[in-house]
């Protein structure tokens, strides 16, 4: 019961969160109700919602997709494209966004899942940097290249936009974990999710069996694509526009790096290591330019100040020290955690 | 006519950069099954150490005190891949997924490195006279640098063809990746081996990083990660493990590429990942089982 209750009232605090002035000394500059702080939080939970939706492709099938950054950027760049072109509405420009990049994510999903393994990751990250590129060209002028494209707030709707609207791009970054915890959680319950365990742990037995694998990789890579894009849409309006760093491998990378430090293939452990891995993204480089860090000798504060230096050396520590992420460390403690009382009985 | 000259040698000069990123990926990749990320790495690491040398050495940027520039460059890069192997791949020997994790976090930290060093903006890179210049073939006036490149890469091409071919530990090589485990079940340590080819792996990314910042003018901290990919597209269309199916579909990709963003401007990358998607719709295992005779 408890366990069951437990995610509700998580949900239930975090949504009270833009009432509340709690100030929280180091780990936050505002109270928590400043929209600086309630951005920043909004940024990590979209993070968090992204690691999770692409775990359901790499934990829980086993496909090592470079590529997840082109599904992301869709929904980013789709809704920025749409909303600056046309005259539509934000909700259609959304709709459309994410069911365009579920569509490109079935038609190159189709042909990269005839490789597995490496060349699946390979094959990915190419389509990735087509994508990547084609941004960074600027056709037509539509995706305005390197300067990025920002969203014209008169054309969004009055409650998104401006600083003293930031708990509702708060709310909009909670309701979008919210539905992907519960899509991938429904499928990760349901029989199709078995099938997707299966599909990792010995794709040739579930073939015997009679279900085609090839169908649920699809599915696993369809599902978690659009769920990229949806979050690529809260990115959009959160951040107020698009930039083409959205595009690039190394965000794909990163999110692989949120899964691993989390805990691939549990339930939690993405959203945490995705929420994490933002936080610090975004708190380090505060740290890095500040007086203690400029201090130092150059030799520390060079590298102190790149906050993926720090993130990629704790991601290495962690493959080799940490193996089930921060999922896996609760389970590590647990024999420690039988102890104690044992011990305050005796 | 001129013009389909020139295509042809600028695009083989890219074909010779894609080549020495793919060998040492392919290799590796072959022998050790790692992925590795940390390719892009070296490059960048041989082309610092380049543009470093050539402000020390005396003459750096001309001539043979240039060359002894980028062999002290090829040398720290095959450094930096002996160092990543023997510290952080080895211990995760057989843990595929767990290697290419590491590689992946090392690029990210190795790349925020240099730009710690170095700063994240390009750098104007110090090039002897004679490679800004052009000769004249076949009456299209081609950029030395590009002929350059071509000679580096086929310079390569044989040297790792004759070492394969040739010496003991190139024998071991070749079986390595036909067969690991037999190599090891008759008694001999592949270790040694994984270690060797990765800095011969190394050395190759460094001097592609080198001929690299002749050739673009520029050394930045990102340099490696963009031209992994091309390595990456080559490795999967020449097929994992083979050097020779590495060259040829180096110079498949370096001449679409080149062809195509001639002829339709702005389509050459994007020709080349179609190209990409054919030959893996047609033989999934890259263009060496063809020469083989295995699907």
């Amino acid at each position: 019961m408890m366990r069951r209750l437990l995610p509700l009232v998580a949900l239930a605090v975090m949504a009270v969160l833009p009432y509340s002035t709690l100030r929280i000394p180091y780990v936050l500059d505002g109270p928590l109700n400043s929209p600086g702080t309630l951005q920043l939080l909004a940024i990590c939970l979209v993070f968090g919602g992204l690691a999770t939706g692409y775990d359901l492709m790499f934990g829980r099938t086993g496909l090592l997709s470079f590529g997840h950054a082109l599904y992301f950027a869709g929904g980013v760049y789709g809704t920025a494209i749409l909303v600056d072109r046309t005259t539509w509405p934000l909700w259609l420009a959304a709709l459309v966004a994410v069911a365009g990049t579920a569509l490109l994510a079935t038609l190159l999903g189709a042909i990269a899942l005839r490789t597995n393994g490496i060349a699946f990751a390979m094959v990915t990250l190419a389509f990735a940097q087509v994508g990547a590129i084609t941004v960074a060209r600027n056709p037509g002028q539509v995706t305005g290249g390197e300067e990025g494209l920002p969203l014209d707030g008169a054309r969004l709707p009055e409650p998104l936009v401006g600083v003293v609207n930031t708990a509702n791009l708060y709310w909009l970054a909670l309701a979008f974990v919210a539905v992907v915890l519960f899509a991938v959680h429904r499928i990760g319950d349901a029989p199709a999710g078995r099938v997707l365990i299966a599909v990792r742990d010995d794709d040739r037995r579930v073939g015997v069996i009679g279900l085609d694998p090839y169908r649920f990789r699809l599915l696993a890579f369809v599902t978690s694509g659009a769920l990229a894009a949806l979050g690529g849409v809260a990115y959009a309006l959160l951040v107020g526009g698009a930039s083409v760093h959205v595009t690039s491998s190394d965000f794909t990378l990163s999110l692989l790096v949120m899964v691993v430090l989390g805990g691939p293939g549990t339930r939690w452990g993405p959203l945490l290591g995705g929420f994490a891995f933002a936080f610090l993204d975004q708190r380090l480089t505060a740290v890095g330019s500040s007086d203690a860090v400029a201090g130092l000798p150059s030799v520390l504060s060079g590298p102190l100040s790149q906050p993926l230096f720090i993130l990629g050396t704790a991601f290495i520590l962690a493959v080799y020290f940490v193996p089930g992420g921060l999922a896996g460390l609760a389970g590590r403690l647990g024999p420690l955690r039988r102890l104690l009382p044992a011990k305050a009985h005796t | 006519m001129s013009t389909v000259v020139l295509l042809l040698v600028t695009g083989l000069g890219l074909a010779g950069l894609y080549f020495l990123v793919a060998s040492g990926l392919s290799l590796v990749f072959g022998l050790a099954d790692v992925l590795n990320f940390a390719h892009g790495l070296f490059l960048s690491v041989g082309a610092y150490a380049t543009w470093w040398a050539a402000g020390v050495v005396p003459g750096g940027g001309t001539g043979w005190g240039f060359g002894l520039a980028v062999a002290i460059g090829v040398a720290a890069g095959a450094a930096v891949a002996t160092v990543v192997e023997l510290v952080l791949i080895r211990p995760l020997y057989r843990r595929t997924i767990e290697q290419v994790l590491v590689t992946v976090g090392l690029s990210l930290a190795g790349v925020a490195l240099l730009q710690a060093i170095w700063g994240a903006d390009a750098r104007p890179f110090p090039r002897p006279d004679w490679t800004r210049v052009v000769t004249h073939l076949g009456g299209a006036a081609i950029p030395n640098a590009s002929l350059l490149l071509i000679i580096g890469a086929g310079a390569v091409l044989l040297a790792l063809l004759g070492f394969l071919r040739y010496t003991r530990i190139g024998l071991v090589i070749r079986a390595g990746v036909e067969d690991r485990s037999m190599v090891t079940a008759l008694g001999i340590d592949v270790r040694k081996a994984f270690t060797l080819v990765f800095a011969i792996g190394g050395a190759a990314a460094a001097l592609a990083g080198a001929l690299a910042g002749v050739a673009f003018g520029a050394v930045s901290p990102g340099q490696g990660t963009s031209l992994l990919i091309f390595g990456f597209i080559v490795v999967v269309i020449g097929g994992m493990g083979s050097v020779t199916g590495s060259a040829a579909a180096a110079a498949a990709v370096g001449l679409v590429q080149q062809f195509a963003n001639y002829y339709a401007p702005g389509l050459g990358d994007i020709s080349v990942v179609v190209l990409l998607a054919a030959v893996l719709l047609v033989r999934p295992q890259g263009l060496a089982s063809l020469a083989r005779g295995t699907a």
